[in-house]
């Protein structure tokens, strides 16, 4: 193999930085010294090549995800797949969508296999996989106004939730999307589905036809992205309160279904400057279905 | 991001950078955001970036070479300067600033502290050269018809605006914060932004770029006020024209009064002006202010002159009217009634309104970016933020902005002021507070930084940022910061 990917600790000596083409990992573990660097150690390996063998299948991994026609056959790529045929019955929906949780948790699973672990989190551009260890938990800020001390909300992750997996979705991210919301962050089970219902919410945090609304075929901005000659959102004009909170609700109604689906754990909706949280670990213990339309700007 | 145009379709190029072997459109980059189509050369262009210092003009970004990958050793050669620009920030800063990066500058072990600063304190000065009438003193700025700013003093040949400032971006509407914040960024990202006075004109203003007042275009700045182009060019119209006005909406100018003329025994005409007689020679409103002749809102510069004195005029008699910036002139001789009636003018005259459009410098608006350090950016800097500042003050820690050199006023905090024409491409960026995010570097002796409580354990040799695949090179003219010329 001529290319190798970039593996380096970060100067702080505890986390770890694996680079291959457009796939950016953090890595951190916590434990003993020696399973740190075990798992560190497979971290790297599992790593190595990784990117050559989606590649591989690449063409197929950019097609629609036709439920029960599997034909992927790398572990990461079954795994994407898995993780989109879910929603493929009733919309377009590529593995692509799940790539990022997909990769990491990957990773992740790799480290685990060698190592027991505290904690350990494998972080993909902000699509995380998460481990924790029996009694442990991360608290997972979300940050609206840096201005401001402190989080804006901070999502407590125990070791008995189901969720060990975020990720974030939306129009400002290093992915196209078809629909306008700056942000949705879904806590899922796994990374691969976390990342695939954010783009599905993502997507339904919309206004069809608004004329604020820009919008580019993907593949005049990408040639070869999955999306083909979609629409995706380029830009996003004035939009009055009735709006914002309009195109938030159909992306709640959205993340209500696959909350009611048990695809989801929670998630967090912004849109221009206001946010709508639903189904957080309280809230399912109230076994209600409550959103929460807040202005995250005015607060 | 570019359009899509159909004939660029063909100027796609595949990277083969890795297997996702993307197609880039030209001005687009591949999934990675770190290989990017640039005129159909596949470039690196990494969202840190570094300055590199060229001798000669047009440095180009690091091409991309197929044979010898790239490894960041060709930044080793000239000497670089890390920028903070795409540093990314933690707020509020706590936490050591992004990136603390150590270099050898010259055979000094240097420090550059790199952090994006959030500012709620920044603000725009807008210096456009102009004798149009924009507006009055105190009026209110609008930018999409919200409140982002004011019409300041009015300094030579220009006119000031005060644009932002903490009032305006989070002390009103949230929409008159998030204009003002996309107006500030705009302006800093030398992009136009079409501005309109409350009771004055509308202007379009881009850093370097000639203001276009009204949809006019300005194209020069007026060489001085009406009396003092009196005095300037008054030897070069003697014994070529009985009588000069500059007409101006400051001070206009009449050759026969001013004392220049009387020094060279110009004989009274009998001119009548309008306005309020100065000294001698020189009118303050003699027209209200306007976009016509020399910043007055007259289209016929005869409106400002009243009926001819019949003891000292004579038929026959000459006189040229000319703007302060040549860009309006035109020349009259007296009939019998001692009505100046509008003649073609003699070449030895259109040569002197020539002459004076040549000592118009261009004109333009130019764009100062103004922000504080608050404290806790110099917590990111410091375990002590105070020293920071006083670091600054004594000139042991040098300040600059995207590597650009910049202004820092005395007096407390490091407020600095940076002309945005100096600084890369896409060097401002916002946070939804509304707030600016700029660039901001300390660059100091590594003996300096650790005396005023430098985060030492987070300092990393330069190397590192550079191998860290995260840097873009741009060509830079100006000299290292932090080292003195």
């Amino acid at each position: 193999m001529t290319r190798l990917p970039q593996i380096a600790l970060l100067s702080d000596g505890r986390r770890l930085h694996l680079q291959d083409g457009p796939i950016d990992l953090i890595v951190e573990a916590r434990g003993r010294a020696d399973a740190v660097r075990a798992a560190y150690e497979a971290a790297a390996r599992r790593f190595t090549g990784l990117l050559d063998e989606l590649c591989a299948e690449l063409a197929e991994l950019r097609r629609a995800a036709l439920p029960a026609a599997c034909s992927l056959e790398g572990t990461v790529a079954r795994r994407m797949y898995a993780a989109v045929t879910p929603y493929a019955w009733d919309r377009f929906i590529t593995p692509m969508a799940a790539v990022a949780g997909g990769v990491a948790e990957e990773i992740l699973g790799a480290m685990l296999d060698v190592a027991t672990l505290d904690q350990a989190y494998v972080n993909n551009g902000g699509d995380i996989a998460l481990h924790l260890g029996a009694g442990e938990h991360f608290s997972v800020g979300l940050m609206d106004r840096p201005d401001r001390d402190g989080v804006m909300r901070t999502m407590r992750i125990d070791s008995d939730d189901r969720a060990r997996g975020i990720a974030t979705s939306g129009r400002h991210g290093r992915s196209f999307s078809l629909g306008i919301a700056d942000a949705v962050t879904v806590l899922a089970a796994t990374a691969s589905q976390a990342d695939a219902a954010a783009t599905v919410i993502a997507n339904a945090v919309d206004l069809p036809g608004h004329p604020a609304i820009t919008r580019q075929p993907a593949n005049a901005l990408q040639p070869d992205s999955d999306l083909g000659a979609r629409l995706v959102t380029r830009g996003v004009g004035e939009l009055s309160r009735d709006e914002i909170a309009a195109a938030l609700e159909s992306g709640a109604e959205c993340a209500r279904q696959l909350f009611d689906r048990g695809l989801i754990e929670g998630a967090v909706l912004r849109l221009c400057g206001d946010m709508l949280v639903m189904g957080t670990k309280d809230i399912e213990e109230q076994r209600s279905r409550p959103s929460v339309l807040e202005n995250a700007v005015d607060a | 991001m570019v359009m899509e145009t159909t004939s660029a379709v063909a100027d796609k190029i595949r990277c083969d950078a890795c297997p996702v072997m993307c197609y880039i459109k030209p001005g687009a980059a591949g999934a990675c955001d770190r290989y990017a189509n640039h005129d159909g050369k596949l470039v690196r262009v990494d969202p840190h970036v570094i300055l590199e210092r060229t001798v000669s003009h047009g440095g180009k970004l690091v091409p991309f070479s197929r044979t010898e990958d790239w490894d960041g050793k060709i930044v080793h050669e000239p000497s670089t300067f890390v920028t903070a620009i795409g540093a990314g920030t933690t707020y509020p800063d706590y936490k050591p600033a992004p990136f603390i990066v150590s270099s050898e500058i010259d055979g000094v072990d240097m420090v550059t502290v790199v952090t994006e600063g959030i500012f709620s304190y920044c603000g725009i000065k807008v210096k456009i050269d102009t004798d149009r009438y924009l507006g009055p003193e105190t009026a209110t700025v609008r930018a999409q018809g919200e409140a982002v700013g004011h019409v300041t003093t009015s300094e030579y040949g220009s006119q000031m605006l005060s644009l932002g400032g903490v009032h305006h971006l989070t002390g009103g509407s949230k929409k008159e914060g998030r204009v003002t914040c996309d107006t500030l960024m705009d302006l800093a990202n030398c992009k136009a932004v079409e501005l309109t006075i409350d009771g004055g004109a509308s202007v379009v203003v881009q850093a370097g770029q000639p203001p276009i007042v009204n949809g006019v275009k300005e194209e020069r700045m007026r060489v001085g006020c009406g009396s003092a182009t009196i005095g300037m060019f008054a030897k070069q119209w003697h014994g070529k024209v009985d009588e000069v006005v500059v007409v101006d909406d400051h001070i206009t100018g009449v050759l026969s009064e001013h004392q220049a003329g009387k020094l060279l025994d110009i004989a009274d005409t009998g001119i009548k002006m309008k306005g309020r007689r100065s000294t001698p020679g020189r009118y303050f409103q003699v027209a209200d202010p306007g976009t016509g002749w020399g910043g007055t809102n007259i289209s016929d510069p005869l409106a400002i002159l009243g009926p001819f004195d019949a003891k000292e005029a004579r038929p026959g008699l000459s006189m040229l009217m000319v703007s302060t910036t040549g860009e309006h002139s035109s020349y009259y001789v007296l009939d019998e009634a001692l009505k100046p009636v509008e003649t073609e003018m003699p070449a030895d005259l259109k040569f002197s309104v020539e002459r004076i459009q040549e000592n118009c410098e261009p004109a333009l608006c130019t764009v100062l970016f103004m922000a504080g350090a608050g404290g806790s950016l110099r917590a990111g800097v410091t375990d002590n933020p105070v020293r920071l500042t006083r670091s600054v003050k004594d000139a042991l820690t040098r300040v600059t902005s995207g590597g650009a050199p910049v202004y820092v006023w005395p007096g407390g905090g490091i407020t600095y002021m940076v002309d945005v024409t100096q600084m890369p491409s896409g060097a401002f960026g916002y946070v939804p507070t509304p707030a600016l995010v700029a660039p901001i570097e300390f660059t100091m002796k590594l003996s300096d930084y650790a005396a005023l409580g430098g985060h030492m354990d987070y300092v990393k040799p330069l190397s590192e940022v550079q191998n860290g695949d995260d840097v873009r090179q741009l060509p830079w003219q100006n000299p290292i910061p932090g080292l003195r010329a």
